[in-house]
């Protein structure tokens, strides 16, 4: 791929993505059909704008699941990990390993060798990181029980892939005699080593990614920052990632590991956002390249010769996760909402598959036919994945889960009231409660099913579903209320909330949770009056506690922190209209320094606007004090 | 026509019955701005700027407010603290309300026989308010006598409104400058033979 050829590649794939994707998230599809689809349709099959080279853009692409672990490392620090221990190795080891022995179970009964249907079911018994997280975080679904519970058991998976390499070998058909494959494992550096002396040389690479995370990366990115440049962080940040990956590679561990690790170590360092958001274009473009090259790789030839038996293998493959995990779900006791999220998310082959079957290969313990057979199953489940996420979401919660209680879909609001409060988290729900202490029962939105039951129990009037959903805004009655209060947890879900309220519903006020100076930026922009910054009230009044302690008396102390107040958001909303003129020039990392450096000076200004005046008996004593 | 600002101060405005039917009574009357203090400032956060220049933009300046102690609820007096600042509204440079003109409009529980020598309360309305009289005196303004409302516990609804009607009234002969400034001025009460005070509108006469 060079030149003119790569040109041409990209406006397909673009153009592909371009197209689709806006039409499979107007559908409610979510993003990751719509790649998937648009893969279908450039593919060899279809309109046969991509042929074989389509591999090549696969494997480019799975460069796209590195960063995006690198991400998640990035917002996990070492103890939340710790913290979710138990559903890892529980929840993740009894997945991996009663999959495997169901698969091999089906694969023994089905004449394979032993030791082939082990290989099998343990490759099928992976799902996809890529897909599963992509989707669960474009619904918003990743902080309830049922994303967490499939987080854990993914990153068990990663892990695990470790291992799995190190045993397809042992399962050769050959007979010892392992053909060794030229390409790939000479450049390993553990090849020629012993077992021991690998785990060591693991080790040893895992040990220095930790200290350079801790000792190194930092002052090398503050002088990076210092030069602000900005391409040129994003060069470092690459450079990072990429790094890691080789490395990591080399000593025979998964690249997607190791930068989830290199980002766990940086989870605490002050360029952590930086860091993700110089990261994060990269990584939805390549994602998204990944999803493309996914159903562009379907082999629809092979579909076709044999429709039952790769349909079979699909619907088996499905059923057998699918039965495994809501096993587990009863095992764990997990509520019957989150339990029918999780066991739906996971319930497909995943892209290491790909990987493994070809290794599997190699070591001649599966044979090619068979391999290319499960590649393109594993492909269709993969597919297949947000379908089944759909049907759990339209199909099958309404039926038997938190929705159906109380006997309405989840899109039928039947009261209806003047106030609507979107995200009934830690921030809205103190809005509800203070609102229904004074009697005003607001219709409340939610996606966490666990809360909404909760809520529910205790007699609040709550709703589920996405909130940014126009059809539910309509349903919850947008077009009659008074007041919109926009709380969701996340700032980009809130501002899609808040941009689509102003456009559909003009007439309702909108009272917005901003996570930060940013986010208020963006929904003052929106033309929202009522904006309010979750953290300056703490804040503040740890500021009023801090000057307490250095003596300062308790009344001035809170006055100072009055006029501040009014000081400051005077100040956010000049910035918001001033700053439209500069982000045209300035990067976002310099237009905030630039910004609090206004802030700053502004503070200084005047000084007589911090006191007051009325009770400043200093223009007193001059004009009375010497006569 | 005179400009008139009426500042109303009630902690619990929603539950009083006078003092929201008289800053209704005002509220109807063209050029009367109705500032209503707690609802403005319910964190005693005065804006001292934004006050100052409400009080420059007009010629006369109504206190509405019910009688707490003998005195202004908490708010007005964080008010009069901040905003009628030393070098602003008083002191060799503070000119900035000379000539300008001050009316009290009180509601008290007590009744009228209770606010004079030997009465209940021992001290008349205008004894009991020296201390904001002389605050506006100092300032330069005219203190008008007070528009007194007693005895409102208990007060029936016919009574109410004529007492808003009288204040409205009140109110619009100040606007239009055909009430006795100077008899205002040396009365006990404004309230009290109001009627006698105004000079009907031009052209009725």
């Amino acid at each position: 791929m060079h030149g003119a050829d790569f040109f041409y590649q990209a406006l397909i794939y673009l153009t592909a993505a371009v197209v689709s994707v806006p039409i499979a998230k107007r559908l409610g599809l979510g993003s990751v059909l719509g790649y998937l689809l648009a893969g279908v349709a450039i593919g060899p099959f279809a309109l046969g704008l991509v042929g074989e080279d389509g591999q090549d853009v696969l494997h480019f692409a799975e460069f796209g699941v590195v960063l995006m672990l690198f991400l998640i490392g990035l917002e996990l620090e070492p103890s939340r990990v710790w913290r979710l221990r138990t559903p890892i190795l529980g929840l993740g080891g009894l997945q991996v390993g009663v999959t495997t022995a169901v698969l091999a179970g089906i694969g023994l009964a089905l004449d394979l060798d032993w030791r082939t249907a082990l290989a099998v079911g343990v490759i099928l018994a992976l799902s996809s990181t890529a897909i599963v997280l992509q989707t669960l975080n474009e619904k918003g679904l990743m902080g309830t029980h049922g994303g967490q519970s499939s987080f854990a058991v993914l990153l068990f998976q990663d892990i695990a892939v470790i291992p799995i390499l190190a045993l397809l070998p042992l399962l050769s058909l050959g007979g010892g005699s392992i053909v060794e494959s030229a390409d790939e494992h000479d450049s390993s550096w553990v090849a020629g080593l012993s077992g021991w002396a690998e785990t060591l040389v693991v080790l040893g690479a895992v040990l220095v990614i930790v200290l350079a995370g801790r000792y190194l990366l930092q002052p090398a990115f503050r002088a990076i920052a210092r030069t602000g440049l900005r391409e040129l962080f994003t060069a470092a940040a690459l450079l990072l990632v990429i790094a890691t990956a080789m490395l990591m590679t080399k000593v025979g561990v998964s690249p997607a590991l190791g930068t989830f690790l290199a980002g766990m170590v940086l989870a605490r360092s002050e360029y952590r956002h930086e860091l993700e958001s110089n990261i994060d274009p990269f990584k939805g473009l390549l994602l998204g390249l990944f999803f493309i090259s996914i159903g562009a790789s379907i082999d629809f030839g092979l579909i076709v010769g044999s429709p039952t038996l790769i349909f079979g293998l699909m619907v088996v493959l499905i059923v057998a996760k699918l039965a495994v995990l809501l096993v587990l779900v009863r095992v764990f006791k997990m509520s019957l909402d989150q339990g029918l999220l999780f066991a739906f998310s996971l319930a497909q082959g995943g892209e290491f598959a790909f990987v493994l079957l070809s290794f599997a290969v190699r070591y001649d313990v599966v044979d090619p036919t068979l391999a290319g057979t499960l590649i393109a199953t594993v492909a269709l489940t993969m597919a297949a994945t947000p379908i089944l996420m759909l049907l759990n979401e339209k199909v099958v919660q309404p039926r038997f889960g938190t929705l159906e209680r109380g006997g309405r879909q989840a899109d039928e609001i039947d009261r209806q009231h003047k106030v609507i409060i979107a995200g009934f988290g830690s921030f809205g729900s103190i809005v509800g409660r203070l609102l229904r202490a004074n009697g005003v029962e607001a219709t409340v939105l939610d996606y966490d099913s666990d809360r909404v039951d909760l809520l529910r129990k205790l007699g609040l009037q709550v709703f589920y579903g996405d909130a940014c959903r126009l059809d539910l805004l309509h349903a919850a009655g947008a077009a009659e209320a008074r007041l919109l209060v926009a709380a969701l947890d996340t700032g980009e879900k809130n501002h899609e909330l808040v941009a689509t309220v102003r456009k559909h519903f003009p007439q309702v006020t909108i009272l917005a949770r901003a996570q930060d100076r940013g986010a208020a930026y963006e929904i003052l922009d929106e033309g929202v009056e009522h904006v309010f910054r979750e953290k300056l009230d703490s804040s503040l009044r740890l500021g009023v506690e801090a000057l307490r302690l250095l003596g300062f008396r308790a009344y001035q102390a809170h006055r100072a922190a009055q006029t501040f107040r009014r000081h400051d958001e005077r100040a956010v909303r000049e910035l918001a209209a001033m700053r439209h003129d500069r982000t045209l020039y300035l990067s976002e990392a310099r237009q905030r320094i630039e910004d609090l450096e206004e802030l700053l000076q502004g503070d200084l200004a005047d000084p007589d606007e911090m006191r007051d005046a009325g009770w400043d008996p200093d223009s007193l004593r001059q004009e009375y004090g010497g006569k | 026509m005179q400009k008139i600002l009426v500042i109303v101060a009630h902690p619990a405005l929603e539950r009083s019955r006078i003092n929201r039917r008289m800053a209704a009574a005002a509220e109807e009357l063209e050029g009367v701005t109705l500032h209503d203090l707690y609802e403005a400032y319910p964190d005693f956060d005065v804006d001292v700027g934004r006050e100052q220049q409400l009080l420059k933009a007009h010629d006369l300046l109504v206190l509405q407010h019910p009688f707490f102690w003998y005195s202004v609820p908490p708010l007005l007096k964080q008010w009069i603290d901040l905003v009628l600042e030393h070098g602003w509204a008083y002191g060799s440079e503070g000119k900035a309300l000379v000539g300008k003109r001050v009316l009290s409009a009180i509601s008290t529980g007590g009744r009228e026989d209770a606010f004079r020598r030997g009465g209940h309360n021992r001290f008349t309305m205008r004894e009991l308010l020296a201390p904001i009289e002389q605050t506006f005196v100092l300032c330069g303004m005219d203190y008008l006598a007070p528009f007194c409302v007693h005895g409102a516990h208990g007060m029936r609804r016919e009574q109410i409104d004529r007492h808003a009607a009288a204040y409205g009234r009140a109110l619009e002969a100040l606007r239009d400058e055909r009430l006795d400034l100077e008899a205002a001025m040396r009365r006990p009460r404004l309230d009290d033979g109001l009627d006698e005070l105004i000079r009907p509108p031009a052209g009725q006469s």
